[in-house]
C-alpha cells in the first residue's frame, strides 16, 4: 500500500524537478508575481546579461508605493521606483496591472481576484504574505531578491522540503467573530515563530465555512505564525469563487480543471509532524496590544502586567512593548484610546471585510480620523456599487484608492509617531505603519467598533439588530 | 558566491527576542539601491532616537563593536517581512554570521543567498557566549562551519546549519549557475507538465 500523503506532499511532488543529495528540490513554479521591490532582482538579472525565462507566468502589480490620495506621485524617488517597474516589464514582456489600470491592486488581492491564482500551482513573490494563495490549495510563499531573480531567470526554485504542520479549527465561530479572529487565535496559541520551518494546513468546521476572503485572511497571516506557507483544501467554494475569473480556465478546461483540484486534499490518514487543535466556539473578538502578533487577547480581557510575569526575560519583554505602545501595565483593552483607524492591506482589505466594517458603521460616526483603502481598483468599483464608500464617508472616514498604503507606511500614508492605530493590517511591529507608531491588530468589524467607540472595544453589541 | 568556511571575528550580542525585519531594516529605506551601501541604516530606529542621534547604550554603536562581525541575537532574529534588503544592510555593515536561537526562515534563506551564515544555538547557549562577550568584547570567537563549533577562548559551543545551507556556503555556489546544469532536465519537465496538468498555464491574451 502506497503510504498516505499530505495535501503539501501532494503539491510539493508536482513541482519536483530533481532533489540532490542534500535534499534542495528544484521546483517549477507557475506563477511568479512581482511589484516595485523587484528592482534588485532586475538589477541581478541585467548584470548577468540573463532573461526572464517564462514571461508568460510572470505577472506584475505597483501595490507597495503607490499613492492613495489620487494617482499623482510627490515623492521623485518613489516615482522612480514605479517607472522601473513599468520599464522593467515592458522590457521583458511581462503583463503589468500599473497603477493607471482598472485592475490595479495589492499582489494578493489581484491574484485571486483575476484568476491567475489557482488550486494546485506553486506560486511565489517577493513578499512575504505570498502564503495568501494557499487558501486556494496553492502552495504559495515569499521569497527574497536572489531568489527573485532565479525564478526570473530559470523560472524554479532550490527549496528544502519543510515539516509539516496541521491546524484543525472546529466547532462553529459566534457571530462577530471571524477569520481575523481566528488566526490571531491561532498565533497567539502557537506563537510567532511557532509554525517556524512548517507548512501549514488549515483544516476543520470553521475553516470550512469561510468563504474564500475569510481563507486568504487566514493563510496570510501564517507568516505571523513564522510559517513557510498556509493551504486550506479546494472545494466547492473555492470553485465557485474561480469560475468565470478573466485568467482562470473556461467551459470544458474548467471542468477538467476541478476534476484534477478535487484530488487535492490530505489523504485520510496522513501523518502531519506537529498538530493544533482550537474550537472556534471559544474564540471572542481578538485585538493585539504588543509588538508582535502573538501578544493577541481577547478583547474582554487586560494587557499584562510585567511584575506579575514569572520569567525575567518574558516580564522585560512586556515591559518594553507596554513601554513602546503607551500602555499602563494590566490595563483594561476596552480602556485604551485610540487615534486613528486604517482599513486595508492584503489581510483585511477584499469585499467582504468592507462589508463587515460598513455593517458596523452604517448610521455611526467615527469618533477618530482614518482611511479606508480597498485591496483593488476592482473591489473599490463593487464597493462604491454596493455604496459602502458612502457610509465610510459619512462615518468621517476617507475613502481612497488601493496599495499597500498604511500596512507598510512607504507610499506616504504613515501613522505619526506616538499615534496609536487600530489597523487591519497584519503586523504590529514597532514602526511598522511609521516610526514610532502604535499598531493594534484587528478584524475589520472590531477597527470600525473601535472608531464608534474611540477606544477598543468589542463589536458585538453594536451588532445587535444588524445580523441577517 | 563568497565561501564561508571559517570566520574569526569579534561577535556583537543583541539578545533581544523577535528582532524582525522591519527592526533590521525599517521600510522606508528598501527604496535605496544597494550600490549605496545600507550599513548606516541597519537597525536604524533601534540604534537611534527619535531625531537620529545614536543611543550610546546600543550594542552596535560601542566602539569596540563596530568593526564586529558576527552577530549573537535573540530567538526569532529575522521574521516578517521577506525583504532581503535587511540582509545587505547586515552585510554592508561588515556583518557576516549572525549565531541565535532560531530565525525567521526567509531570512535564514536570504543570508545563505549572500555568503551569511545562520547559525542555530540552544537558547542557552546564546545567551552564556553573549555574556561572554560582554564581558569581554575585545576577543574574537572562531565560527568554524566545517566542524559546526564556535570557539571563543577555551569554550566551544555547538551549532547547527541544515545541509543545504551549509552546502550551498561550504561550496559558494551560485544558484543561477548551478541551475544552468540543469537546463534540459527542466525543459522535459515543462514539457511532460503541460500534457499533466493542461489547466496551470494562464490564457494568451
Amino acid at each position: 500500500m502506497n503510504e498516505p500523503l499530505t495535501l503539501i506532499d501532494k503539491l510539493w511532488s508536482a513541482h519536483e524537478i530533481t532533489r540532490r543529495e542534500d535534499g534542495a528540490a528544484l521546483l517549477w513554479v507557475d506563477r511568479h508575481y512581482v511589484h516595485e521591490g523587484a528592482f534588485h532582482a532586475f538589477t541581478e538579472m541585467q548584470a548577468r546579461g540573463g532573461a526572464v525565462a517564462e514571461p508568460a507566468l510572470t505577472f506584475a502589480v505597483a501595490d507597495h508605493y503607490v499613492p492613495t490620495r489620487g494617482r499623482a506621485i510627490a515623492d521623485p524617488e518613489v516615482a522612480a521606483l514605479i517607472r522601473d517597474l513599468e520599464a522593467n516589464t515592458a522590457a521583458n514582456h511581462i503583463k503589468l496591472f500599473g497603477l493607471g489600470d482598472p485592475r490595479q491592486g495589492i499582489v494578493h488581492v489581484v491574484g485571486p481576484e483575476q484568476g491567475l491564482t489557482l488550486p494546485g500551482l506553486l506560486i511565489v513573490c517577493g513578499d512575504s504574505h505570498t502564503s495568501t494563495h494557499g487558501a486556494f490549495g496553492a502552495y504559495a510563499f515569499g521569497i527574497g531578491a536572489s531568489e527573485v531573480a532565479h525564478v526570473l531567470m530559470t523560472q524554479t526554485l532550490w527549496q528544502k522540503k519543510p515539516k509539516s504542520m496541521r491546524v484543525i479549527v472546529g466547532g462553529r465561530a459566534a457571530a462577530g467573530v471571524g477569520a481575523k479572529d481566528i488566526v490571531l487565535s491561532i498565533i497567539a496559541r502557537i506563537g510567532a515563530d511557532g509554525a517556524q520551518g512548517h507548512a501549514i494546513e488549515y483544516g476543520g468546521s470553521a475553516i470550512a465555512a469561510l468563504s474564500m476572503e475569510g481563507r486568504m485572511t487566514v493563510c496570510n497571516m501564517s507568516i505571523e505564525a513564522g510559517g513557510r506557507c498556509g493551504v486550506v483544501a479546494p472545494d466547492a467554494t473555492t470553485f465557485a469563487y474561480l469560475k468565470g475569473r478573466p485568467y482562470a480556465p473556461k467551459g470544458a478546461a474548467f471542468v477538467q480543471a476541478v476534476e484534477a483540484w478535487s484530488g487535492l486534499a490530505s489523504d485520510a490518514d496522513a501523518r502531519f509532524d506537529r498538530e493544533v487543535v482550537l474550537d472556534a466556539a471559544g474564540i471572542a473578538p481578538i485585538v493585539t496590544w504588543g509588538t508582535t502578533p502573538d501578544d493577541a487577547l481577547p478583547i474582554d480581557g487586560r494587557v499584562p502586567d510585567p511584575a506579575r510575569e514569572t520569567d525575567p526575560l518574558r516580564a522585560k519583554y512586556v515591559r518594553d512593548a507596554l513601554d513602546y505602545m503607551g500602555i499602563a501595565p494590566g490595563k483594561r483593552l476596552t480602556e485604551i484610546a485610540i487615534d486613528r483607524v486604517f482599513i486595508g492591506s492584503c489581510t483585511n482589505s477584499r469585499i467582504e471585510d468592507l462589508r463587515a466594517a460598513a455593517a458596523v458603521l452604517a448610521g455611526r460616526t467615527s469618533k477618530v480620523p482614518g482611511l479606508v483603502s480597498p485591496g483593488s481598483s476592482t473591489v473599490k468599483r463593487q464597493a462604491e456599487e454596493e455604496g459602502l464608500d458612502r457610509i465610510f464617508r459619512e462615518a468621517g472616514l476617507e475613502w481612497v484608492e488601493s496599495g499597500c498604503s498604511m500596512c507598510v507606511g512607504i507610499n506616504g500614508d504613515v501613522v505619526a509617531a506616538g499615534e496609536r492605530c487600530a489597523s487591519t493590517t497584519n503586523r504590529n511591529f514597532r514602526g511598522r505603519q511609521g516610526p514610532g507608531a502604535r499598531t493594534h491588530l484587528m478584524s475589520p468589524a472590531m477597527v470600525a467598533a473601535a472608531a464608534v467607540n474611540g477606544h477598543l472595544a468589542d463589536v458585538r453589541p453594536l451588532l445587535a439588530g444588524r445580523e441577517p | 558566491m563568497e565561501k564561508f568556511a571559517r570566520l574569526t571575528g569579534k561577535a556583537c550580542p543583541l539578545l533581544l527576542p523577535n528582532v524582525n525585519t522591519d527592526q533590521i531594516l525599517p521600510a522606508r529605506y528598501l527604496k535605496l539601491p544597494r550600490a549605496a551601501g545600507l550599513g548606516p541604516v541597519l537597525f536604524h530606529d533601534l540604534g537611534r532616537d527619535p531625531d537620529g542621534n545614536e543611543k550610546a547604550d546600543f550594542p552596535l554603536n560601542q566602539p569596540v563593536w563596530r568593526d564586529a562581525a558576527i552577530l549573537i541575537a535573540g530567538r526569532n532574529f529575522g521574521g516578517g517581512s521577506s525583504r532581503e534588503a535587511a540582509v545587505y544592510a547586515l552585510y554592508d555593515a561588515g556583518i557576516r554570521c549572525v549565531i541565535a536561537p532560531s530565525f525567521g526562515d526567509i531570512f535564514a534563506q536570504n543570508a545563505v543567498k549572500n555568503g551569511m551564515l545562520p547559525a542555530v544555538v540552544a537558547e542557552a547557549d546564546a545567551s552564556e557566549l553573549g555574556s561572554l562577550v560582554a564581558a569581554d568584547p575585545a576577543l574574537p570567537i572562531t565560527v568554524d562551519l566545517e566542524r559546526e563549533t564556535i570557539a571563543r577562548g577555551n569554550r566551544t559551543f555547538a551549532f547547527t546549519v541544515d545541509d543545504v545551507s551549509r552546502n550551498q556556503l561550504l561550496n559558494g555556489w551560485d544558484d543561477i549557475d548551478l541551475t544552468g546544469s540543469y537546463r534540459a532536465r527542466i525543459a522535459d519537465f515543462k514539457a511532460a507538465d503541460r500534457e499533466r496538468r493542461p489547466w496551470a498555464r494562464p490564457p494568451q491574451p
